[in-house]
């Protein structure tokens, strides 16, 4: 499994609050059964019309293609608990996520993909988006080591939960190795569950 | 931090470690698994030559995709079809309890834990789903994963987590009539907001829980998640542990008594400590309806729509913005001037035999007045579960809906997310009982939704707007 330190790349903005896992990925491509064509549909409604046609998107424009940087606002990614959501923002070729903040369920299911999910505060996301909207070509580094993101003249500091952060910078962040490797210890704790051993029939 | 909650009581039972990041590793008392968000875990664990470490804690049904007017298979979706031959063909590779149409039991999986009593207090709950928090009704830590963590869970009944803040809502004094735990959990997300509840389990406490039924509960943990609450749960009481006795998963004989007696020591005990306390009171809340794209934004019956300046956060502001733009709507304008076109009566929220009587008794008035469905309106009810629906049915609940113009359908998530062939068409509006406004929700790109409770959906049905439940009773 990777150490991830750091991430340079373009960034690309998607603004407003509160964008819900069902913009990000619209239920009807849960039926399929495997991941791997997740990258083809993020915010698929917002950038296509029903014809198939492209809309107005960041995720469009011929300047954010090839962005690894995503820079949202609040309440990111809140709603259902799909991991198809941070799947297809990965597949599409994001690296990491800077934001006002998230749903819980969302930043945890990116870390479980090694993709670091920061925070950053209201005013720094708002400097971060109209920078990369104004200089697409920009490339931002969000530093996991120095907790800071860097792009052109901005430096911002940025935060997450220290314990994903050690994950990500050991390398930890896909965490059944180290779940199965308390084997011995998860049997006690079972053990001394009341509800373990109680008959049903 | 939170001190002798039922929060801390439960983590601290299920805390299996530390593991090396800091993070505990949480041992997972009953894992619950869907179609949707569980193939991919189960490819992983075949990848890496793992197996299922507790199958017996491992129950699993099909819901989200399941169409629920006809189930014969193979399914006419062959996307859908796929999908459930993955999960049967999981489920008997690795040896977990796969509850199918034979078995009487499929329904959703929010429903059927609770039904089955496989959800017993005390327990951590997981899932694959964000709704998973309807469990909390019973005095347990449930709450949604992501697919890799599902495969964590199924590989090892563990999860790797970060412990939750506790903020305890206390609502006292007595509901109104008309207004129903769903009018109680959006009011309270309407006070606290959309993402108040992040970082947070939200404790639900005081006088209106406590003399509200199991069902109700379930409806109120269900959308703590919407407030942004990954968890929700309620203390656990006689009515949890009368609910529980006789069913087919709970504790039998000298057991039962011993798990009375384990249950009774969960509940927050007058030395608790938590993160934040807020108060309400009971008289404040009316029937509730959404006017927006989440279920924040929303209004009392009589209360006009408000104006985007009238938010003082501008996130916010822009929020309501893009929600008149998306629900064609205008300020000002009151909830029962709005006309709808569906009405779907089911889902997680609202699917229980409960609701389904709740919503039934309004029909029955309407009937009574000499009202049916309202002309161009498309009324169903879905029950959440096959035991449920065959209840309703014995009942008689289904001859009521169907005399009035209802549709009676099968078992399933359906409208609530619309992976299955119930879609809302073009800019259609629903009165929902689901959990969810989000744009694009019901399945049209361009749909609406109102959420409401299953009452209120049974009255703007049979009235062709949205319709004060109490009004239509009193008619």
């Amino acid at each position: 499994m990777s150490k991830v330190t750091q991430i340079t790349a373009k960034a690309v903005p998607v603004r407003g609050d509160d964008i819900d896992t069902d913009r990000i990925i619209p239920a009807r491509y849960l039926k399929e059964i495997t991941f791997s064509k997740m990258g083809d549909y993020p915010f698929y409604d917002e950038r296509f019309d029903e014809e198939g046609g492209q809309k107005d998107h960041p995720f469009n424009k011929p300047e954010h293609q090839g962005a690894g940087v995503l820079l949202a606002n609040s309440n990111f990614g809140c709603g259902s608990s799909r991991e198809h959501a941070p799947q297809s923002l990965v597949r599409w070729g994001i690296k990491a996520v800077v934001a006002e903040s998230y749903a819980e369920i969302f930043a945890g299911n990116c870390i479980m993909l090694g993709t670091p999910a920061v925070v950053a505060s209201s005013d720094d996301v708002a400097a971060l988006q109209d920078l990369a909207a104004n200089k697409p070509e920009v490339e931002f580094t969000v530093d996991l080591e120095a907790m800071e993101v860097r792009a052109g003249d901005l430096t911002v500091k940025v935060s997450m939960p220290e314990t994903r952060r050690k994950a990500l910078l050991e390398g930890t962040w896909d965490s059944t190795a180290l779940l199965l490797a308390n084997r011995d210890k998860v049997r006690d704790t079972a053990k001394k569950l009341p509800y373990m051993g109680w008959a049903v029939v | 931090m939170a001190k002798n909650t039922l929060y801390n009581k439960v983590w601290d039972a299920h805390a299996v470690a530390t593991l090396p990041t800091g993070q505990t590793q949480l041992f997972v008392g009953l894992h619950m698994v869907h179609e949707v968000t569980s193939p991919q875990a189960f490819d992983m664990l075949r990848e890496r030559g793992l197996k299922v470490a507790y199958p017996e804690r491992t129950f699993a049904t099909m819901d989200h995709i399941v169409p629920t007017k006809s189930q014969a298979r193979p399914f006419v979706d062959p996307q859908a079809e796929l999908m459930m031959q993955a999960i049967e063909r999981n489920t008997a590779e690795f040896g977990v309890n796969f509850f199918n149409f034979e078995t009487g039991k499929q329904g959703v999986v929010h429903i059927i834990g609770p039904e089955l009593g496989l959800t017993q207090p005390g327990m951590t709950i997981a899932c694959g789903d964000s709704h998973t928090s309807t469990h909390g009704a019973f005095g347990t830590l449930a709450f949604g994963i992501g697919t890799s963590q599902v495969r964590d869970v199924l590989a090892t009944q563990c999860l790797a987590m970060d412990p939750m803040k506790v903020r305890r809502i206390e609502v006292n004094g007595k509901l109104g009539p008309g207004v129903t735990p769903k009018d109680v959990i959006l009011y309270i997300i309407n006070r606290l907001g959309v993402k108040g509840g992040i970082g947070f389990a939200y404790e639900y406490a005081g006088d209106v829980f406590d003399d509200m039924s199991m069902e109700g509960r379930m409806t109120v943990c269900n959308m703590s998640i919407e407030g942004g609450a990954r968890a929700g749960y309620v203390n656990p009481d006689q009515k949890t542990f009368n609910y529980l006795k006789g069913r087919e998963y709970s504790p039998k004989g000298a057991d039962w008594d011993k798990a009375v007696q384990a249950w009774s020591q969960l509940a927050s005990g007058p030395d608790a400590e938590y993160d934040e306390i807020v108060r309400y009171d009971a008289g404040d809340i009316q029937p509730m309806v959404t006017w927006g794209i989440n279920p924040g934004q929303s209004v009392g019956i009589h209360q006009p729509l408000p104006a985007p300046d009238s938010f003082e956060d501008s996130g916010d502001r822009q929020s309501a913005e893009l929600a008149y733009q998306h629900m064609k709507l205008q300020p000002g304008v009151r909830p029962d001037e709005l006309k709808i076109d569906v009405a779907f009566i089911g889902s997680c929220t609202n699917g229980r035999i409960e609701d389904l009587r709740a919503a039934a008794q309004v029909v029955k008035q309407g009937i009574e007045q000499g009202k049916r469905v309202a002309q161009g309106v498309m009324a169903f009810v879905v029950p959440g579960s096959m035991q449920v629906r065959k209840q309703a049915m014995e009942e008689g609940l289904d001859r009521i809906f169907l005399q009035a113009g209802f549709e009676w359908r099968g078992a399933g998530c359906s409208m609530c997310l619309a992976m299955n062939p119930d879609q809302l068409k073009g800019d259609q509006i629903s009165a929902s009982s689901s959990n969810r406004n989000f744009i694009g929700r019901q399945g049209s790109p361009s749909g609406r939704t109102l959420l409401m409770s299953p009452e209120m959906v049974a009255a703007a049905a049979m009235t062709g707007r949205v319709t004060d439940v109490r009004k239509f009773s009193a008619a």
